[in-house]
Order: structure tokens, then C-alpha cells, then sequence
């Protein structure tokens, strides 16, 4: 009996990743607008131009081969598996130990891979030049980002993100430096990995100055639906992770009855609504940087996640 | 019959072989014969390292009456040795089973087949021995008999040059492994590994024989600086013994190390530990970047064995550390990290090398920016390259990942160490892993991307064919092999806990208790992985997806030309190449690594003609130290040159001269 | 509430690194001065935490000085100056600024580990707050060292003698004549350097310090 409560408090998270995070996209654009002085499109259109996406027939160059059409299905389980481990309203669920921070990486390491075989598939330049930069953005946030984990996990002991939301939940963490530079850190990487200014634009009309855009330049249709579900999802992902390991109030506990989940379910929205208006904010504020330059920002958030393990190296209460 | 006794009567049997095969000389059967016979041997001895870790068989010695008469051979199959021998059988046999169908195509097999048994024999005697003669006379024929693999095509345009450069290494590396054991002997001169075992020595003296071994085993497994062979020679040979090189030779290398370091020399002073971490890193870093810029398949794929060499020695330099601080739990899981690593190397860069055979039978070709287009002509090689990739490239759920996991979490055991030094060192190294770890994916969709997706560069790879069914059966298995480790790694773990147990005195938790077969290293709560149900996860949502989407909305799709922008072009060269893919993070890393520089010319404007860009790259360790004695040599060896020409008087000047001056020094002496 | 008086002090002292880094990562000048600006803002607020703390008014001084002077004044001034020079824009760097943000990394650490071993009888705060300084000091060398235009300079040198700033509050016991004395001197500095540079650029048409090697043939 609990097993299947259990199982179906997982599944409900599951489901309201996916559920949630085309309007947190069409959050984010309509901070945009907003910000630039244009009504824009409503928070729902994200989920109109999906299912508008779904509908539609796929056109597939003919070079395409069985790779260019299992990836799009690919990128979005890889996704969905990696969000629905990370916590959102509540800690301990069922299926939380399948994998840790580590794996969580990993994931969207697999879901990227896959993303830029398929960009290089239909042997067109732009595909090439998306898959390259893309790979290159990824050698420099991956490895940041798992110092960022790193620092995240020797401060709570463990690489269990169940575990270390609800450490972060208790008074005897502090203020701590190296958590600091880690979310700095971690920031970086979300903007670069979801293709966010001042890394890549995803909404300008030149090929040539985009990287996850020109990468998936080939798809329609039903694929492409799976490919923005997917992108949706990462966003959502990246800034629950921020939300469960740096502000982890209001997150329902493990001892903590069904009764609890309303308001953690509360909280974690106003956590997203909080991180979609600010990276809006940002975004509308800042320049993007030439393709050169993004090895530099990318190898500061290195850098200072480095900087952070290597002071928790040093001394544990910095 | 015991074990040891079975595996040494195995290696006998392949080392027969090779007369066998010389016997047979130019007739048909001799191809299948040998290979047959060298897979049905491997496997065998597989069992039988399989046998022992799992406690099936018990450890056995045994002394041979041959070699030195006052020693005797001593052999003996422990844990350790068992481990490896599982290793080196099983990589062995896939590499024979695809020998089965790639030999055919060989145009001189008798250049092949006689040494390839041999080989295989020697470098299981290299694993069995127990006595500094034993082994260093098994290593020595194992490398002589590569080093004529490597020499198999020898017309071709290179083969003699790195034939010759591998076979400078490697005597220089057994010349630094006889030195290491001629210390481990030290004055009681006893060379069986017992008596090494037994004797007590100072720190120093164990911290000079760990240097001495990392440069007789490290220039055999790759590490950097000794490394500049390994990327010559590996591509030359034929692509079944590539794979064997690559995959389970290195291992042979790191067998020594292991043997030697964490078990002859005794206890090592923590302040050994830090050189091999940082070496081993280092390794890692470098290795990959220059199979990022690479441009010959098999090429790129050697440089990558040179990472994975880094990642086995760092995490052994971290076992080291650890247990030199007592803390063995946590030395068991950097080490159990190393040997699980080295298991699964040998499983995917043979599947890699061999995929790459496949493409080389197929069209002919090595160079990427000849091939492209390759999924859609040999399907069933591009699908099991995939798994290899995607395996090398640590991505879940396949074993690279289990194995650079547990990696991750020995790294994050380490602020318990007490040095200061170890302190910064760790994470620094920590970082260089994650950073070698995340440029391996981008090695790889470059690899697989140019070669196999994208339309054929090329008339040879327009018309390529998909090879013989034994090729692909061999790399079936590693595949498989590659996605059962990754799903459930736990088993491997417990086989190889017996070796951790000898080596480092402790061994991680029994896996096969967990529930539902989690990977739980140290604790529940600290850290779990389920490589099992990731792959359940993903291939449920993928396919549910698949379903609902063809189901629910539209399962329309119509073929059209690519798009492309709207400038779609035939010529294939407007795809992006092995050059271009990797240009970012040349730039990005290699202008200070590789000191990459890029030239280009432009044509005046009006002028029709092309553009060029030309990319220079230059091995800093090439330049900066075998450039320089390669020099030195030569300049000593031109004045020596003077002494062919002497006359009668002078030469025997020279001898009365020679002997007067030893009969001196001994005057002086005593 | 001890614990969070040290966490908060850490993580001002520790922001003063991570700005310090960001210096070092502009190659803009004009990104470079605000920055600057940023640094001495965190400064001052982590000086008037440890005043609060400490309960030493005079630190309050310190701090409204650092505000005033460092975080508006002089980038005002130095914005200004850059202006009518028409060089708001890159900078040259010396080497590439990953190269130098792996060197400042090196740099943190080999300070911090010195810090903690040295004063392993110091009390925890002052010891971490000290490394933390010390690594200021050091990466403000760095950015002098690897720049070659004079106004980066500068900024570099002043960013410097923050970290000089963040030692004397964290080890309690500058005294306020001594601080007041620095900053003047700073001040004096800066006024001196600046009117250096409009000489500079008179003579040479340029502020990169390279032609002045060429005036002494040096790099001939």
C-alpha cells in the first residue's frame, strides 16, 4: 500500500515536470516582452505551438538515417529521467536513489550527445557547425558543473540530491563561501547549457550566430515538439536543481504527510515563477558574446567551482 | 589439475600455436585454424579467471623446472593475476572470433599468424609469473612478438617508423622494469616475488622503484611523456591486434604496475601518491585533446586509450594516497574504480578498434574526412560503434559511467586526507577528470559523427559494404558485455573484490545484497546509482512517447531534401569535417597544449581560386624531449662513427689501452 | 548566531575574492572600472559587518571612505578620463585571460593553504579572513602584472590595497589614523597616476605602457 502511494507521488512529479515546464518557457518570453515594452504571447503559447508541432507531418531530408529519428525520443527520456530525479516539492520519493547528482550530469550529458550525432547526421553545414559549438560550450560546463556538484556534495556529505536538499534544509549550514561560488558557478552552466544570452541566442534570425538552433535545424514536426519538450524540461530542471540545493525551504520532508504537499507544491511554483521572471530580467539586460569569448565565461564558472571544492578541501567550515 | 596449472597448459597451447601456424604455411585452413583455436584457448582462460575470483578454484602456485637452475619458473594464479587474466582472456578471445572473419582479408597472413597465438601466450605467462625472471622474459617476448604484429604491414607508409619508435620504447621501459626488480631484489639477489614480497625497505627505496616502474610500465601502457609510441604504433598493426594492443596489452602494462606497487614494494609513504595522481590526470588530459584533433580513425582512437590510461593510474595514485593513510574502505573504492575501468576499457576500445577494422575493410580508408555517410551502408557496425562510443564516452546507463562514477566518489572521499598537499592535488585532479571525461564525449560524436553519420566524403565510402558475420559477432559481444556491466556492475564489482581484498586489505560492500541491484558504494545515504533502472526508465519513456506521439498526433512524415538553410549544396565537403569539428576547442585548449596554429591564405580579391587554411600542431614532448636526445645520440653516434675507419695499430691501441685503464681502476680500487 | 556572524563575514571576504576574479576576467575597461566599483562596494559592507561585529565605530569610518573614495570618486573619475581619452574599449591582456584565471587560481591556493598553516593558533575567522586577503593582494599583483594598459593598472593596484584593507579589519587592530593615512595615500596615488597618464598620452599618442619600454629601448 505505501509502495504504490509511494509509486504514485512519483509519477505525479513526473508528470508535472513535463506539464510544467512549456509555461515556464512561456514564462520567460513573456518577461522578455514585457521587459522590452511588448505584450507578448500569452504563458500558454509554448503549449499551443507544441501541439500545433505534433500535429504536423514530418518533413525528413532524405539523407536522414534511424538515428535522426529515434534521437528526438531519445533527448527527451534522457531529460525526463534526469528532472524527475531531482526534487521538486518533495524529498525521499520512490525512485530518488536511481541515480545521483553524478548521474543526474551524465543524463543530460547522454541527452547532449545524442542531440549532437543527430545535428551531424543529415551532413548539412549548419547541423555541423551547431554540433561543434555545442559540444565545445558542453567541455566547458560539464566539467564546471560537477565541481559545482562537488562542492555541493562535500559540504552535505553525499551525492544523493534527496539527501542533500534536505541537509541544505537544516540550520547547521550556514552561509557558506564555497556554496556561493558554486551557485555562481552553476548559474553559468544553466545559462550556457540551455542555450540562454549571453552564450547562444535562440531567437535570432541569423544561423550562423546560433548553436543549439542551427543543431536542430533539420527537424519538424512531431520531432521538433519532442526537441522543445525536452529543451523546456532542462530549463525547468536546472532551475529546480538551483531551487532544491540553494533554496531548499518549503520543500515537503520525508516524514511528511500527503497533507504537507499542497504547500510544497505551492512553494516550488513560486520558486520556478521566481527563477523564470529573473532569467528574463537577465537575459533582456545583457549582450550575447562572440562564440570565442564563451570559453572564457564558461572557464570562470570552472573555475570558481573549483575554487569552492578546493576550499572545502582545505578548511570543512569555509 | 589446478587452476594455475590449467591456464599455464592454456598459454603453452598458444604459444605452440605459432609453430603451428608456420607449419601450415600458405594453405586456407590456417587462418580459421589459429583463430579458432587462439578464441576456444582465451575463453578457456577466461573461465579460469573467473574460476578463482569467484571461489570456485583455489589460489594456486606452481614451480617449473626451466629458466635460471638455482630459481626455477615460478607461476601463480591469485586474485590479482585472476582478474587479469579474465581481462586478458576475454579481450583476446573476441579479438580472435573477429580475427575469424577480418584474417581473410589479410594479403601476407604469414606475416600475422604465427606471432599472433604467441602473443597472446605471453601475455598470459605475464600475468601467471611469480618470479622477477619469469616475468620480465614474458614481457620481453610479449613485446617482441607486438612489435613484429606492428611490423605486419611494413610497406605501408609509416609502419617502419613507428616500428621503430616502439621498438626504442620498448626497450628503454624494460630496461626501467629491470632496474625496478633489481631493486626489489636488493642485496639478498632472491628474484622469486615472495621473498620480494617478504623483505623490508626503506621509503625512499619503495618511492624509487614506483618511479622506475611507472617508467618501465608507463611507456607500455602510454603514459605521458612515454606515450609518443602508442599513437604511431597501435594504428599500424592490423585492426584485430590494435584492439588487442589497446585493449588488453595497456592492461598487461598496468598488471605489473599493480603488482608491483600495490603489492612486492610493501607500504609507500603517502608523498609517493601525489606524482601519480597528477601524471595520471595529466595523462588523461592531454590524451584526449590529441585525439580531438586527430584525423585518422584508428589514430584518434590510440590517443584515447592514452586518456583512459590516465583515469586507471590516477585512480590507482588515489588507492595509493589512501591507503598510505589507512583509509583503506576508501582505498577499496578507488582501487575497485581502477580495475573496473580497466575491465571496461578492454571491453569498448576493442569494440572501437574493431568497428574501425570494419571501416577500414570496407573502404580502405582511415583518414574521417575520406568517410561519412557510413550508418546507411553498414548498418549493423554503425549500431555497435554507437553503443562503443556512447560507452567510452561514460554516458549512462553503459559501463564508462559506472566505473568514472565510483571514480567520482573516491575523489569526493578525499578532504578526510590529512596532507595539505594531497588537499589541493585532489580536487585539481578531480577537475582535470571531469574536464578529460566531458572532452571524450566530444571526441567521440566527432568520431562517430564524421565517420559514420553525414553523406560519404569519398567514392570508397560511397561504396562500402558491411563486413562478414564473425567481425560483428565478436563486436556484438563486447557490446553486450559493455551494456551488462553498465546495468549491472555490481556483479563485476564483486568478482573483482578478491584482488581489491589482496591489494588494499579491504574491499567495498557485497553488491548483490543491495536491493534491486543499486550500485551503493560506501552508503545509502551517501550515494547510489541504478544502472538498471535508468535503462528501464529511459527505454520505457522513450518508446511510451514514441507511442503516444505516433498514436495520439501524427505518425505522417514525408522525405524531402534537407534543408539546410535554404543553401543546400551536393558537394560533401560542405559538411563539417574532422578539421572544422574540431576547431572551437582547438583553439579553446590546443593553442597552449598542442600549440595549434592555424595559417591561413587568402586569394587577392578577384581572385577565384581557394582559400586555405592550413592547422600546424606540434607534440610538445616530441620537441621538447626526444627531439633533443634523438640529437645528442646522433651527435655521439657520428663521432663514434670515426672508429670504423681506423686502422689495425689504432684498434689495438685502443684495446691495450681499454684494458690498462680497467686494470687502474681496480689498482685504485682496492 | 556566533556561527552566522563568521558565515556572513566569510562569505563578504569570500565575494571580495570572486569580484577580484571577475576583474581579472573583464577585458572591457569601462566593465572593468564598474567592477572595480563593485569591489570596493563589498568592501566597505564587509568592513561595517566586521564594525558592527567587532563593535568598533572607527571601522565605520574605514568603510565610508572605501564607499565614497573607491566606489564612487575615483571610477567616476577613471570612467571620466577614459571617456575623453575615447578608450572605453578592450583592453590587451597580457596572455589570455583563461591562462590568468588559471594562474589567479593557483595563486588563491597557494595563499589560502599558507594562511592556514601559518596561523594554525589564530582564532578560525581571522585566519580564513587573512587568506582571504592575502589571495586579494595577490590576484590585484596578478592583474598589474599581466596588464599592460595603465588605467588597468591602476585599478589593479587599488584593488590591491582593498585587500590590504580586508587583513587590517579582520585583524583587529588598525588604527584609524593608520587607515585614514592609507587611503590618503591611495588617493594622492591615484591623482598622481592620473595626471601621469594624460602625460603619458601627450608624449606618446598611447597609454599602453609597452612604448614607454620602446622609449627606454627596451624592446629593441
Amino acid at each position: 500500500m505505501e509502495l504504490i502511494a509511494n509509486l504514485l507521488v512519483q509519477g505525479a512529479q513526473m508528470a508535472l515536470v513535463v506539464a510544467l515546464a512549456p509555461a515556464l518557457m512561456g514564462l520567460v518570453r513573456k518577461v522578455k516582452a514585457r521587459m522590452l515594452r511588448r505584450r507578448g504571447a500569452s504563458i500558454f503559447q509554448p503549449y499551443r505551438d507544441i501541439l500545433r508541432l505534433m500535429r504536423k507531418e514530418v518533413v525528413l531530408a532524405e539523407n536522414a538515417s534511424w538515428l535522426f529519428r529515434v534521437v528526438p525520443y531519445m533527448v527527451f527520456a534522457a531529460t525526463w529521467v534526469a528532472a524527475a530525479l531531482v526534487p521538486t516539492f518533495a524529498v525521499g520519493l520512490q525512485f530518488n536513489w536511481t541515480a545521483d547528482l553524478i548521474a543526474i550530469v551524465a543524463l543530460l550529458g547522454s541527452a547532449r550527445f545524442f542531440l549532437a550525432l543527430a545535428g551531424m547526421d543529415v551532413g548539412t553545414a549548419f547541423g555541423g557547425i551547431g554540433a561543434s559549438r555545442e559540444m565545445m560550450i558542453a567541455s566547458m560546463a560539464e566539467p564546471a558543473m560537477l565541481l559545482a556538484v562537488f562542492s555541493v556534495s562535500l559540504v552535505a556529505g553525499s551525492t544523493q540530491l534527496s539527501t542533500v536538499a534536505a541537509y541544505m534544509a537544516t540550520e547547521d549550514v550556514g552561509l557558506r563561501v564555497s556554496l556561493g561560488l558554486a551557485l555562481v558557478a552553476l548559474v553559468i552552466v544553466a545559462l550556457a547549457e540551455n542555450a540562454r544570452i549571453p552564450v547562444d541566442n535562440p531567437t535570432t534570425h541569423l544561423e550562423l550566430t546560433m548553436v543549439h538552433e542551427a543543431m536542430v535545424l533539420e527537424y519538424s514536426g512531431r520531432h521538433l515538439a519532442m526537441i522543445e519538450i525536452a529543451a523546456a524540461l532542462k530549463l525547468l530542471l536546472y532551475i529546480s536543481l538551483i531551487g532544491c540545493i540553494f533554496v531548499p525551504w518549503g520543500i515537503a520532508g520525508e516524514a511528511a504527510g500527503v497533507m504537507s504537499y499542497p504547500l510544497a507544491l505551492g512553494f516550488y511554483l513560486g520558486k520556478l515563477a521566481v527563477g523564470g521572471v529573473a532569467l528574463g530580467v537577465f537575459e533582456v539586460s545583457i549582450a550575447k558574446m562572440r562564440v570565442f569569448r564563451v570559453p572564457d565565461f564558461l572557464g570562470a564558472a570552472l573555475m570558481l567551482g573549483l575554487l569552492g571544492t578546493l576550499l572545502l578541501f582545505v578548511s570543512r567550515s569555509l | 589439475m589446478t587452476a594455475v596449472e590449467f591456464a599455464l597448459l592454456c598459454a603453452a597451447a598458444l604459444l605452440a600455436l605459432g609453430p603451428v601456424a608456420i607449419l601450415l604455411g600458405r594453405r586456407a585452413v590456417a587462418t580459421p585454424l589459429i583463430y579458432a583455436s587462439s578464441a576456444v584457448l582465451c575463453l578457456a582462460l577466461t573461465g579460469a579467471g573467473v574460476a578463482v575470483l569467484a571461489g570456485m578454484a583455489g589460489v594456486s602456485g606452481r614451480v617449473l623446472p626451466i629458466g635460471l637452475p638455482w630459481l626455477g619458473a615460478h607461476w601463480r594464479l591469485d586474485a590479482l593475476a585472476a582478474f587479469f587474466l579474465l581481462v586478458v582472456g576475454f579481450g583476446s578471445a573476441a579479438a580472435s572470433v573477429y580475427a575469424l572473419g577480418y584474417g581473410r582479408h589479410e594479403h601476407e597472413p604469414l606475416r600475422v599468424l604465427p606471432f599472433y597465438p604467441a602473443f597472446l601466450g605471453a601475455m598470459v605467462l605475464v600475468v601467471l609469473a611469480h618470479d622477477a625472471f619469469s616475468f620480465l622474459a614474458s614481457w620481453e617476448v610479449m613485446s617482441l612478438l607486438s612489435w613484429a604484429l606492428v611490423m605486419a604491414h611494413h610497406r605501408a607508409e609509416g609502419t617502419r617508423h613507428a616500428g621503430y619508435v616502439y621498438l626504442l620504447m620498448a626497450g628503454f621501459g624494460t630496461m626501467a622494469l629491470l632496474l625496478a626488480f633489481g631493486l626489489l631484489a636488493g642485496s639478498g639477489g632472491d628474484y622469486a616475488f615472495d621473498a620480494m614480497r617478504a623483505s623490508d625497505r626503506s621509503p625512499a627505496m619503495a618511492a624509487a622503484i614506483l618511479a622506475l616502474m611507472l617508467l618501465g610500465a608507463g611507456s607500455k601502457a602510454g603514459l605521458v611523456p612515454l606515450h609518443v609510441w602508442l599513437p604511431l604504433a597501435h594504428p599500424a598493426a592490423p585492426s584485430h591486434v590494435s584492439a588487442l594492443m589497446s585493449g588488453v596489452m595497456t592492461k598487461v602494462a598496468l598488471y605489473g604496475l599493480i603488482r608491483v606497487v600495490f603489492d612486492l614494494v610493501g607500504p609507500l609513504a603517502w608523498w609517493a601518491s601525489p606524482a601519480v595522481i597528477v601524471l595520471g590526470a595529466l595523462t588523461a588530459v592531454l590524451g584526449i585533446l590529441s585525439a580531438l584533433v586527430a584525423s585518422d580513425i584508428k589514430r584518434a582512437l590510440a590517443y584515447s586509450t592514452i586518456e583512459n590510461i590516465g583515469v586507471i593510474v590516477a585512480a590507482l595514485g588515489l588507492a595509493l594516497a589512501f591507503r598510505a593513510n589507512g583509509m583503506t574502505a576508501t582505498a577499496a573504492l578507488a582501487f575497485s574504480a581502477a580495475l573496473f575501468h580497466i575491465f571496461n576499457h578492454a571491453a569498448f576500445k576493442s569494440l572501437l578498434f574493431m568497428g574501425a577494422g570494419n571501416v577500414l575493410t570496407a573502404t580502405g580508408q582511415r583518414e574521417l574526412d575520406a568517410l561519412g555517410g557510413l550508418i546507411h551502408r553498414m548498418p549493423v557496425t554503425a549500431a555497435l560503434m554507437l553503443v562503443g562510443a556512447m560507452a567510452i564516452s561514460a554516458l549512462p546507463p553503459l559501463n564508462g559511467f559506472a566505473s568514472e562514477w565510483l571514480l567520482f566518489q573516491s575523489v569526493l572521499k578525499s578532504p578526510e586526507l590529512p596532507q595539505a598537499g594531497l588537499q589541493i592535488i585532489v580536487p585539481a585532479a578531480g577537475a582535470m577528470l571531469a574536464l578529460a571525461a566531458a572532452l571524450a564525449a566530444s571526441a567521440f560524436v566527432r568520431i562517430y559523427g564524421v565517420g559514420f553519420l553525414g553523406r560519404p566524403r569519398s567514392e570508397a565510402a560511397q561504396k562500402a559494404v558491411e563486413v562478414d558475420r564473425f567481425s560483428l559477432a565478436a563486436m556484438a559481444a563486447l557490446a553486450l558485455i559493455c551494456v551488462l556491466a553498465g546495468v549491472f556492475p555490481g556483479v563485476v564489482l564483486d568478482l573483482l573484490a578478491p584482488a581489491s581484498e589482496a591489494m588494499v586489505a579491504a574491499r567495498l560492500p557485497v553488491q548483490a545484497d543491495q536491493a534491486w541491484l543499486t550500485l551503493v558504494p560506501i552508503a545509502e545515504t551517501r550515494s547510489t546509482y541504478n544502472g538498471l533502472l535508468v535503462l528501464v526508465f529511459i527505454a520505457f519513456s522513450a518508446s511510451g512517447s514514441a507511442w503516444l506521439v505516433h498514436r495520439l498526433a501524427s505518425r505522417k512524415l514525408r522525405r524531402g531534401p534537407a534543408w539546410d538553410c535554404g543553401f543546400p549544396s551536393d558537394i560533401a565537403n560542405t559538411q563539417y569535417g574532422a578539421g572544422s569539428f574540431a576547431q572551437p576547442l582547438r583553439r579553446v585548449l590546443g593553442t597552449v597544449l598542442l600549440r595549434a596554429r592555424e595559417e591561413i591564405t587568402m586569394p587577392p580579391p578577384g581572385d577565384g581560386g581557394p582559400a586555405r587554411l592550413r592547422v600546424h600542431l606540434r607534440d610538445l614532448f616530441w620537441d621538447g624531449i626526444y627531439q633533443p636526445i634523438s640529437t645528442v645520440i646522433n651527435a655521439v653516434a657520428t663521432q663514434a662513427n670515426r672508429l670504423q675507419f681506423l686502422t689495425i695499430r689504432r684498434y689495438l691501441s685502443l684495446v691495450v689501452g681499454s684494458l690498462v685503464s680497467l686494470l687502474l681502476v681496480l689498482t685504485i680500487w682496492n | 548566531m556566533d556561527r552566522m556572524v563568521f558565515d556572513i563575514a566569510h562569505l563578504l571576504a569570500g565575494g571580495l575574492v570572486l569580484v577580484s576574479f571577475m576583474m581579472i576576467y573583464q577585458e572591457r575597461l569601462g566593465a572593468l572600472i564598474r567592477v572595480f566599483a563593485m569591489h570596493a562596494v563589498v568592501l566597505s559592507l564587509s568592513v561595517s559587518w566586521q564594525a558592527w561585529t567587532q563593535d568598533a565605530p572607527h571601522l565605520y569610518v574605514t568603510a565610508a571612505i572605501a564607499l565614497v573614495f573607491k566606489a564612487v570618486v575615483i571610477p567616476g573619475a577613471l570612467l571620466r578620463i577614459i571617456r575623453r581619452m575615447g578608450i572605453h574599449r578592450e583592453v590587451e591582456t597580457v596572455v589570455g585571460s583563461g591562462l590568468t584565471m588559471l594562474a589567479g587560481m593557483g595563486l588563491v591556493a597557494m595563499s589560502i593553504v599558507l594562511m592556514l598553516r601559518l596561523t594554525e593558533t589564530v582564532d578560525a575567522f581571522a585566519r580564513e579572513d587573512l587568506a582571504f586577503a592575502l589571495s586579494v593582494v595577490l590576484l590585484g599583483l596578478l592583474m598589474m602584472v599581466t596588464r599592460r594598459n595603465a588605467v588597468s593598472q591602476v585599478v589593479g593596484f587599488m584593488s590591491m590595497e582593498n585587500g590590504l584593507i580586508l587583513a587590517a579589519t579582520g585583524a583587529k587592530g588598525m588604527p584609524l589614523v593608520v587607515e585614514i593615512s592609507v587611503a590618503f595615500s591611495v588617493l594622492i596615488a591615484f591623482i598622481v597616476i592620473g595626471v601621469f597618464l594624460f602625460r603619458i598620452r601627450e608624449r606618446f599618442d598611447t597609454i599602453d605602457l609597452g612604448a614607454l619600454e620602446e622609449y627606454r629601448g627596451e624592446n629593441q
